[in-house]
């Protein structure tokens, strides 16, 4: 166990004191910048203009971003931000899903904007204060914690004492525990108060994060049934190696006196009414729908599993008769979550199980009884099936792991996968990986690789660089067949994919890989709408779902919003709306809310717009940083079908099919060698075309720059953003 | 023990004294709608009362911030200064028991106090007592069952 602490420990460097400032109508109308190097803190007004064509959370994180910036900057530079951005909505109590909070960074996986939306209290405690968002800039000369105190009005530097913990299951509960209270408190911090514990939110990165490019930033939450701390993950893209690398131990928050009209809402009563409305929806219908107040997401594993979507073995397969050994019951019965377990307050959705006392058998804490906060989807798939691993102990195990010292689990399951196959291929041996077994289903040697990386020791070192370098190295390294690397690396931009199969559906792939940030899931999850439900037969039709997707749940950045209670709860009637993948009734809940909020006009137009304003702004950020090309935009070939024989032959009769009906090619006494070329080169011309019409949809030119046109349409025609896209026309 | 508001509609009359007698103490003005006690005509002559019965306690266990406890007698009691005005406990309660006023920021409900019944003409309500339930125990033994040093990295 840690020791405690408490402020007497934590050595001074340096104060800033502000005027804490009352939001009205969900915006404080200024940010907190932070130079940990300079040990300063300033306040920035937000212009009027900023409000109307950034809107807030994502949109605001990506301005400052690019002005603190430059296209030389790389993500190890000082003057690479860690941006926490809120939006007006974020922090209202009454709508389920309302406590996001929008991270943004140059990635160091990526060298381009990440943006990465996580739960836990630390944003709306921010946002509080009167901030609508937190640059975070510099690097500190030491170890260094920044304790923002929107109780008192004070922002301080400490230097991180000697003995505190490094990884995150013990560090923010010792932060927690010791800055509970404030300066102000009768000993000055370590109060035991659950008010006052909960008043508390830490901002951390682990072990993992100072070696590996791929580490998460951990966002706490007291939970006081638990009288233990939970943490949420800005998971994706390495922002926690940003972190780490500036030196910073944590950052904690505090802020006290959450309400139900915090936001100071134009009509308090109209929030409370759509959020009444949605609890109720929830708690009638979630036993019915997708049971996330018992399962969460891992409600997915046997569905996906059914549809040969769930990946196995390094997303080759999409299904094993082992699939059911995870499936959501399985899970439902170890979730020891007999009480809702939110990330934000009044979140009924409360997805975010754990399971308790959970007993480690590998690594520091083997032995040792803990709260395993998961598994979600991804984690179970990514470091469950696709690792061929269907004993829920070893994915508790892993998930804790990762969580704990700081590593996306996405990152690590795909990347994870990529290596058991290439052990397998034989490309990997005991000799190089120092000794660790590979073999699928081994997941004591996955949880090595996963130590070793937090040591920065042996093979850990390496593999944690992700997969877009390890398939490189092992080329060049190892003499493994480079073009075999390349199509099975899943990565784009240099972002490991998460964890569904694309292959069989285009809208999917495009979904994944037409994105700013790279892979990730939380654009546009078309495989149903494509390939199950067929309702996207023509190109035009993807690459209307591919605008229209991606803009509607980017809103949720830019809001403060969780994408989850969209649609993982419907009404009960929404199938018999057209349109009812949009589940328009509660896109008409989110208009409402935010003028119920913000006392501004909106619709569904408007929405839309508001997205793609700050799209495209990210798109032309990626190009000023030399990035966003469309070359940059194609997915690995194990994305999009069959890389191997083998791979081909598991599912012939289909492929044959497809040879037959959609290429016109007659498969009868052709070689699998033959099929895989045949197939692969349709495949990818598919693609080619559907690009093409994603961008021209988007308003963007065939190379993928936005048109000068497109952007004067939507109002973002700044001039810095023209110089950008001027360059590449 | 489990101290409530025992409630016989049969003898209900509808006069609204109960409604009256509560909004008139807790909300200082006559009205209805900030009532912890509700009495709906059903027609003929018949009338539905419900306040909370104390014992199922879903909003205990729901609420995200333990502002909503059990006193000594048994009697759900919300504290307001705890209170993030969510509203989930008012979602979760099946008969309607837990209310809420517009732009008010915390919800309400019946404390047992008796108020009501020493209004009403008709003897329809008492103040009673009961035995513990399973439901009025579960929230305390889920709380029980995650907690302690055991789940934050102690040993075996």
């Amino acid at each position: 166990m840690s020791r405690a602490f408490d402020m007497k420990d934590f050595k001074l460097l340096a104060e800033t004191r502000f005027e804490k400032r009352e939001i009205h109508r969900g915006y404080a109308m200024r940010t907190m910048h932070v130079d940990v190097g300079a040990r300063t803190m300033r306040e920035k007004p937000v212009s009027e203009e900023m409000k109307a064509k950034f809107t807030g959370g994502k949109g605001f994180g990506l301005r400052l971003l690019w002005d603190a910036t430059e296209p030389t900057t790389k993500w190890d530079d000082p003057e690479n931000e860690i941006v926490v951005a809120m939006g007006p909505v974020c922090g209202n109590t009454n709508y389920p899903g309302s406590g996001k909070s929008l991270v943004v960074s140059l990635s160091p996986m990526t060298g381009v904007p990440i943006d990465s939306n996580v739960g836990g209290y630390f944003g709306p405690y921010l946002k509080f204060g009167g901030w609508d968002a937190l640059e975070i800039q510099g690097k500190a000369d030491a170890e260094t914690i920044v304790f923002i105190d929107n109780v008192e009005g004070a922002v301080r530097f400490y230097e991180s004492p000697a003995g505190l913990q490094e990884d995150t299951h013990l560090l923010a509960d010792e932060l927690t525990r010791a800055f509970a209270g404030g300066l102000a408190s009768s000993g000055g911090g370590a109060s035991a108060d659950p008010a006052e514990l909960q008043a508390i939110s830490v901002i951390s990165a682990g072990r993992g994060a100072d070696h590996s490019p791929m580490g998460v930033l951990n966002f706490s939450l007291y939970d006081r049934r638990r009288d233990g701390i939970r943490v949420k993950q800005a998971g994706r893209g390495g922002i926690g190696t940003v972190l780490r690398n500036k030196r910073i131990r944590a950052v904690v928050v505090r802020y006290k006196g959450v309400g139900q009209n915090s936001n100071d809402a134009a009509d308090p009563a109209a929030v409370q009414r759509l959020g009444l409305k949605l609890h109720r929806e929830i708690v009638q219908n979630d036993d019915k729908q997708c049971k996330m107040r018992k399962q969460g997401t891992a409600h997915l594993m046997e569905v996906m599993n059914d549809y040969d979507l769930l990946p196995t073995k390094n997303h080759k397969y999409g299904q094993d008769p082992r699939g059911p050994e995870l499936a959501s019951w399985v899970w439902e019965k170890l979730f020891s979550q007999n009480l809702p377990d939110g990330c934000w307050f009044g979140c009924t959705m409360a997805c975010a199980h754990a399971v308790d006392r959970f007993e480690l058998r590998t690594g520091p804490y083997e032995g040792q009884k803990v709260c395993v906060d998961g598994p979600e989807y991804e984690t179970a798939a990514g470091v469950g099936s696709n690792l061929y691993v269907y004993e829920p102990e070893g994915i508790l195990e892993l998930n804790f792991y990762c969580d704990t010292y700081g590593i996306d689990t996405i990152s690590f399951g795909t990347m994870t996968g990529f290596l058991m196959e290439c052990w397998e291929l034989g490309v990997l041996n005991a000799e190089r990986t120092d000794g660790i077994d590979l073999a699928w289903g081994n997941w004591k040697g996955a949880a090595q690789v996963l130590h070793d990386m937090a040591d920065g020791k042996r093979f850990g070192v390496l593999a944690g660089k992700g997969v877009k370098f390890l398939a490189r190295y092992f080329a060049e390294e190892y003499g493994a067949d480079p073009r075999l690397m390349r199509d099975i690396a899943l990565h784009g931009k240099g972002l490991e994919q998460s964890e569904y199969i694309s292959k069989e559906s285009l809208a999917q792939q495009g979904g994944y890989y037409l994105t700013n940030k790279g892979p990730q899931h939380d654009e546009a999850w078309l495989i149903f709408m494509d390939m199950v439900n067929n309702k996207l037969p023509t190109f035009e039709a993807k690459a209307e779902a591919l605008h229209y997707f991606p803009m509607f749940r980017t809103w949720f950045g830019l809001q403060g919003l969780c994408k989850l209670p969209w649609n993982d709860i419907e009404p009960a009637d929404n199938g018999k709306w057209p349109e009812s993948n949009k589940v328009p009734e509660h896109v008409h809940n989110y208009i409402a809310l935010y003028t119920a909020v913000t006392g501004e006009k909106l619709d569904w137009d408007g929405l839309i717009c508001q997205s793609e304003r700050v799209y495209n702004f990210q798109r032309v950020f990626n190009i000023r940083q030399g990035h966003g090309r469309r070359e940059e935009d194609y997915p690995p070939y194990r994305a999009m079908g069959p890389v191997l024989e083998d791979e081909y032959l598991a599912r012939e009769e289909r492929y044959d099919k497809q040879m037959r009906e959609k290429i016109g090619v007659d498969p009868a006494g052709k070689t699998t060698a033959e099929k895989l070329r045949i197939t692969r080169e349709y495949r990818q011309r598919q693609y080619d075309s559907l690009i093409d019409a994603v961008f021209k949809r988007r308003g963007w030119t065939s190379q993928g720059t936005p048109t000068p046109e497109h952007l004067a349409e939507l109002g973002m025609d700044l001039p810095e953003v023209l110089e950008v896209v001027k360059k590449r026309l | 023990m489990i101290k409530y508001l025992k409630m016989d509609a049969s003898k209900c009359v509808g006069c609204m004294s109960c409604v009256s007698a509560c909004s008139r103490a807790y909300a200082k003005e006559d009205n209805p709608a900030k009532a912890r006690i509700q009495a709906l005509g059903l027609g003929s002559g018949r009338f539905q009362l419900i306040a909370c019965d104390q014992e199922c306690r879903k909003c205990v266990a729901e609420c995200p911030v333990q502002a909503i406890g059990v006193n000594k007698q048994g009697v759900v009691m919300i504290d307001k200064s705890l209170c993030v005005g969510c509203l989930a406990c008012v979602a979760v309660c099946p008969i309607g028991a837990m209310r809420y006023y517009p732009a008010e920021p915390t919800p309400f409900k019946c404390v047992a106090c008796g108020v009501c019944a020493k209004a009403c003409p008709a003897g329809a309500l008492e103040i009673a007592e009961k035995e513990d339930s399973p439901a009025s125990r579960f929230p305390f033994d889920a709380i029980a069952a995650v907690r302690g040093e055991e789940n934050r990295g102690g040993q075996a």
